[in-house]
């Protein structure tokens, strides 16, 4: 399986040359070679998997854990050291191919997508950079290497968000994304320090190792504040994923992200990156499951109450990408919250399996809403559902393949996303009634409001456009075909034979009670959606009216934004920052720096006279200094 | 006689062949050999070079005078690179004017035989030998300092270096008989039984003056900015890079095979001058407004640095010598391509003449501004790796004020190589800038994998654990 060091390679050469060789490429022959590249990689990937699950298979009843190749890159002590590597198991292996397949279609529609923008060559070096931090991320061998890609995900995350850089607004998202998950990342760092102080490794394999009895031996008897040190570290470890995966409240940074290009949103803020902190968790998930089952039982907490309240938001917002955004983090919650359900072994671990299913079919959908939001904002120049409808006759194309994406993500059979969410509710179900009915409220919410998505653009009433509406061209087409075979056709992968909590495999059916329950919650939602929104009528508004406050607070977005504002703006720098600030310009900089640099100069001012540039002088310095090395020599 | 003796001198033998190459093609040929004297000399050494990294040959010969071990081999393999760079970098320059044109096989050889001297420096294993090694290595040096005798720098350049070596070698050779007095040999296993008294250590002081000459330690370093900046860059180069890199291999050596039993004198010794070295080194680096002289003073310091990691006596301290050393070497040759390449067609070497140099040359600023983030240590340029490494070697032996010192001073080293940035890319260009400076395809070359080095030799670590997989302490012999 060595091969697979290529899967890595060719995205890490693509951005190389591409940001090397200045302006000399053309704009179709940058999106040839990202285009092909990527598309080599896909095939690797896609080989990798039919190589890993079906000719190599499980050995001694689970799939092994393979590093086909693997370095010491630093060592700290003769125990601690930090190596780079690649490490092939189930979940990483299922990764690769949604990375490199999503990657691959958004490479293609960007080709139509971004025509004629300045500086498409930078942007394809950047979707490379990232396609290559992100499948690093996934075939990490140790925690280290990991927190090493996971930050070059956000450094081009930040890239690609701030790529209309002369745009106030883009570069406002982008630093915010950037400092929003880097303050997580804190968190992230100090809980590996922490782990690895413990348990002296960084490898995964080892963390896991015998149901992660290496983090509960080096861990008892040490406890802080009622929680035990393994409990401090997972749940350090867990914000970083919580940053990343924008749990509340560190989601604010994801809504505004979609300043970036809608194909970047598509592929980093709703395919890939943001479940990085999904991966991180199911990467860790023995761990979490026997050493930190508090803190597992936190995540699944979170994650429903985001998915709840993004669910809410969602529904009011009227600029399409946000939408999707919020629609995003409620969908990453899901995940979450499927993991926190989930047991452990056989067809207890439901919750892991169909966390990365979901994970798995959410990337394909979503990424077909996205790229088919990018068709619809591309043809009327607005991102705005006042300035769209009655679409479908202008985008037939987009139309359908839109509707197929709105179907699965209700959850609708025989559709992927029908599977992966009855699998999440079925979990659910049997562990925690009350996450159940959050989210069964949520399925229900997210029809609804993806319905509404859905006739605002293409029925609604008819607008007139300055030019008429456009169908995209081929290369936007194709990859909005491809997405739409995946969406139809991942559902009826037998997935828990290859991804479970222990390796092993085992066959997960439907639960028909449950999944008739949230069938039935999304045709209501999808209902009462065509009921408000399919021909224009003022019932969306009077509803409005009679919510209130709380209608106009889900507009606001429940105000987080204000309270980090207070929080940051008020509260750090009044009380943190100036204080600082002031002991850094009159103590640090004043006394210290400015002080070691004058007396620097007043010496190096008064010792020139050494250098005389006779050689009698320094030959007498040379034997006087001799001299009195030697007599010092002698009475040491 | 048993000539099988020769071959341990594999390295040696090689140099002496390419010398007598060189010095016969210059000596017989016409015009026509003699344009291809500087490809011959490259690619003739660039093979030797390349004979030391893969066949190296091990052992002792003549009774014991010589050794070579992988970790010799491994030096004198380094010093090779060093000089192979200053041959790739000075041919623009020897060809800049006719006088020098007909001399430049003189440069070759003369450097060859510099060289040899230092390599047999490296391999001695017993006191005549180092001391007949170092005359070798140091009295051709002068010639090249003096390379442009007809410049006056430069001819004083060659004088002060002849005047201050002749002293350093008188201080030494007084040393090692006081050495020789105590021990009654010369052999660095007869004399590693050597504990401290007066004798003993007189000597050994005044031994160490002698390389700490060539080292550029204080108190023995006020020659170096003078000749640094009146010699030619080529010599310069050569000076900063392969000559001090031997002197302080040798140092290491003998510290740990000769004079191991007066550790405890040595340590608090070097402790005191490493300190010194690299605190003046940088207090004069700071007003510098010549740029050779400035790196002149930067070496000094660099030195400091690499007594740093010689001073802990311990397998760790060796391996993170030898890396500094391999680092120190690609950062400031890298460093001189640059400056050479612009003093041979401007004839500026004054750091005011860098203003606005980003504007007009973008890639060799870029390369330079590499080269100096390298010798200031800043990740993850494999200069950070390099003083990381020695820091750790010297944390681990407990040494943490002068740690702590040295952790200082590298914020001051920062000052001033930022003030060569700060002139490259940020200063407003002169009204009559350098202009388009066209390195030639040698010296190109030269920078191109001297940058490609600095970049990836820290990140890839193959290279320290090769290193350190060779490296032995004290009390084991070489």
């Amino acid at each position: 399986m060595a091969f697979t060091l290529f899967i890595l390679l060719i995205p890490l050469c693509v951005f190389l040359l591409l940001a090397l060789s200045g302006k000399r490429l053309s704009a179709g022959v940058t999106g040839v070679i990202g285009t092909l590249g990527m598309a080599v990689v896909a095939g690797l990937s896609c080989f990798s998997a039919y190589r890993y699950f079906f000719v190599i298979g499980q050995s001694g009843g689970n799939f092994p854990a393979l590093v086909p190749f693997s370095f010491e890159w630093l060592r700290f002590t003769d125990t601690l050291s930090i190596d780079l590597g690649i490490l092939l198991d189930p979940i990483s292996v299922m990764m690769l191919t949604v990375i490199s397949t999503v990657s691959l279609t958004v490479h293609l529609y960007s080709v139509g997508y971004m025509r004629g923008e300045q500086g498409f060559q930078r942007y394809c070096a950047f979707l490379s950079l990232f396609t290559f931090s992100m499948l690093g991320l996934v075939m990490a061998t140790n925690i280290f290497q990991m927190y090493v890609f996971w930050e070059l995900v956000g450094l081009s995350s930040y890239l690609l968000i701030g790529f209309y850089y002369t745009k106030p607004a883009a570069v406002a998202a982008s630093k915010k994304a950037f400092i929003v998950t880097r303050f997580a990342d804190l968190g992230f760092l100090i809980g590996i320090l922490l782990l690895s102080y413990c348990t002296g490794t960084f490898d995964f394999g080892e963390l896991t190792a015998n149901n992660g009895l290496l983090v509960i031996g080096s861990t008892t008897g040490m406890a802080f504040l009622g929680l035990s040190a393994a409990s401090w570290a997972l749940a350090l470890i867990f914000i970083g994923g919580a940053g990343k995966s924008a749990m509340f409240p560190l989601h604010v940074w994801l809504p505004d992200a979609m300043e970036g290009p809608t194909p970047v949103s598509a592929l980093i803020h709703a395919a890939t990156m943001v479940v990085a902190g999904v991966f991180l968790v199911a990467r860790m998930f023995p761990v979490y499951y026997f050493a930190a089952h508090d803190v597992l039982m936190l995540i699944g907490y979170v994650g429903a109450f985001t998915a709840l309240f993004a669910a809410v938001v969602a529904v009011t917002q009227t600029d399409i990408k946000r939408v999707l955004a919020y629609s995003t983090i409620s969908q990453i919650a899901y995940m979450m919250t499927a993991l926190g359900v989930s047991g452990f072994s056989g067809p207890d671990g439901l919750g892991y399996t169909s966390s990365m299913f979901h994970l798995f079919t959410h990337a394909f959908f979503k990424a077909l809403l996205f790229l088919g939001a990018g068709a619809v904002i591309r043809a009327v120049h607005s991102n705005e559902m006042s300035r769209m409808g009655g679409l479908r006759k202008h985008l037939p194309v987009t139309h359908v393949a839109f509707l197929v994406a709105c179907l699965a993500i209700a959850g609708i059979p025989p559709l992927s996303g029908f599977f992966s969410k009855d699998q999440i509710l079925d979990a659910a179900f049997h562990h925690d009634k009350v996450l159940f009915v959050a989210l069964w409220l949520v399925a229900g919410l997210t029809a609804f409001y993806m319905f509404r998505l859905y006739y605002n653009i293409f029925w609604g009433k008819e607008r007139t456009y300055e030019h008429k509406p456009r169908e995209a061209s081929w290369t936007m087409l194709v990859p909005l075909g491809i997405l739409v075979v995946l969406t139809a056709v991942t559902g009826f992968f037998p997935f828990s034979k290859f991804i479970s909590s222990d390796d092993m495999g085992y066959a997960a059916g439907i639960n028909r009670g449950v999944a008739a329950s949230g069938v039935a919650v999304a045709l209501i939602g999808i209902l009462a959606a065509r009921m408000l929104y399919r021909k224009e009528n003022d019932r969306p508004a009077q509803l409005a009216a009679r919510m209130g406050g709380f209608y106009r607070a889900a507009v606001e977005k429940f105000y987080i934004d204000e309270v980090w504002m207070f929080v940051t703006k008020k509260v750090i720098i009044n009380c943190v920052a100036r204080p600082l600030a002031w002991f850094d310009r009159h103590v640090i900089d004043g006394v210290l720096v400015d002080g070691t640099g004058r007396l620097t100069e007043k010496i190096a001012g008064s010792i020139k006279g050494m250098q005389s540039g006779q050689v009698q002088y320094y030959a007498l310095v040379f034997i006087a200094g001799a001299l009195a090395v030697a007599v010092w020599a002698i009475y040491i | 006689m048993d000539f099988s003796n020769f071959l341990k001198l594999n390295q040696e033998a090689g140099l002496v062949a390419v010398l007598l190459v060189l010095l016969i093609c210059d000596m017989f040929g016409g015009e026509g050999p003699k344009r291809w004297l500087r490809p011959t000399a490259c690619t003739l050494f660039a093979v030797l070079t390349a004979i030391g990294f893969f066949l190296p040959a091990t052992g002792e010969a003549f009774g014991g005078m010589y050794v070579s071990t992988p970790m010799t081999v491994l030096m004198k393999s380094l010093l090779n690179l060093g000089t192979l760079f200053v041959f790739l970098q000075s041919g623009q320059w020897l060809r800049s004017d006719a006088a020098l044109r007909l001399r430049e096989g003189e440069f070759y050889v003369i450097t060859l035989a510099t060289l040899l001297g230092c390599c047999v420096m490296i391999s001695a294993a017993n006191f005549m030998m180092l001391y007949i090694a170092v005359e070798l290595a140091s009295l051709p040096v002068a010639c090249l300092a003096a390379f442009n005798k007809y410049k006056e720098e430069s001819a004083e350049a060659g004088a002060k270096y002849i005047l201050i070596s002749a002293l350093s070698s008188g201080i030494m050779m007084f040393g090692l008989s006081y050495l020789y007095g105590a021990m009654g040999t010369l052999y660095f296993d007869g004399m590693a039984s050597m504990t401290a008294n007066a004798v003993t250590v007189i000597g050994f002081v005044f031994f160490f003056a002698g390389l700490g000459f060539k080292l550029s330690l204080v108190p023995f370093h006020l020659w170096v900015a003078d000749v640094y900046q009146g010699a030619p860059t080529g010599a310069t180069a050569y000076l900063s890079v392969v000559s001090k890199a031997a002197a302080g291999f040798v140092l290491m050596f003998t510290l740990y095979h000769v004079f191991g039993g007066m550790e405890a004198v040595w340590h608090t010794l070097l402790r005191w001058i490493a300190a010194a070295t690299i605190v003046v080194g940088n207090l004069f680096a700071i007003r510098q407004q010549n740029i050779k002289r400035f790196f002149a003073f930067s070496s000094i310091s660099q030195a400091g640095y690499l007594l740093l990691g010689i001073m802990c006596g311990t397998a760790q301290g060796m391996a993170s010598t030898v890396f500094y050393v391999l680092v120190y070497l690609f950062s400031n040759l890298a460093a001189f391509g640059v400056v050479a390449a612009v003093e041979n067609q401007s004839g500026r070497t004054d750091i005011a003449g860098y203003n606005g140099f980003f504007k007009t040359n973008p890639g060799l600023a870029a390369i330079m501004m590499l080269a100096v983030f390298s010798l200031a240590g800043i990740p993850p340029l494999a200069g950070f790796f390099s003083k990381f490494f020695i820091f750790s070697a010297a944390a681990a032996k407990g040494e943490y004020v002068l740690l702590f010192v040295a952790l200082a001073n590298t914020v001051v080293s920062l000052y001033y190589y930022l003030l060569i940035v700060k002139a490259m890319f940020v200063n407003p260009a002169e009204e009559q800038p350098i202009g388009r400076i066209r390195p030639d395809g040698y010296n190109r070359l030269s920078l191109i994998v001297c940058t490609v080095a600095i970049v990836l030799i820290g990140i890839f670590s193959y290279f320290y654990e090769y290193i350190d997989s060779i490296s032995t302490g004290m009390k084991q012999l070489n």
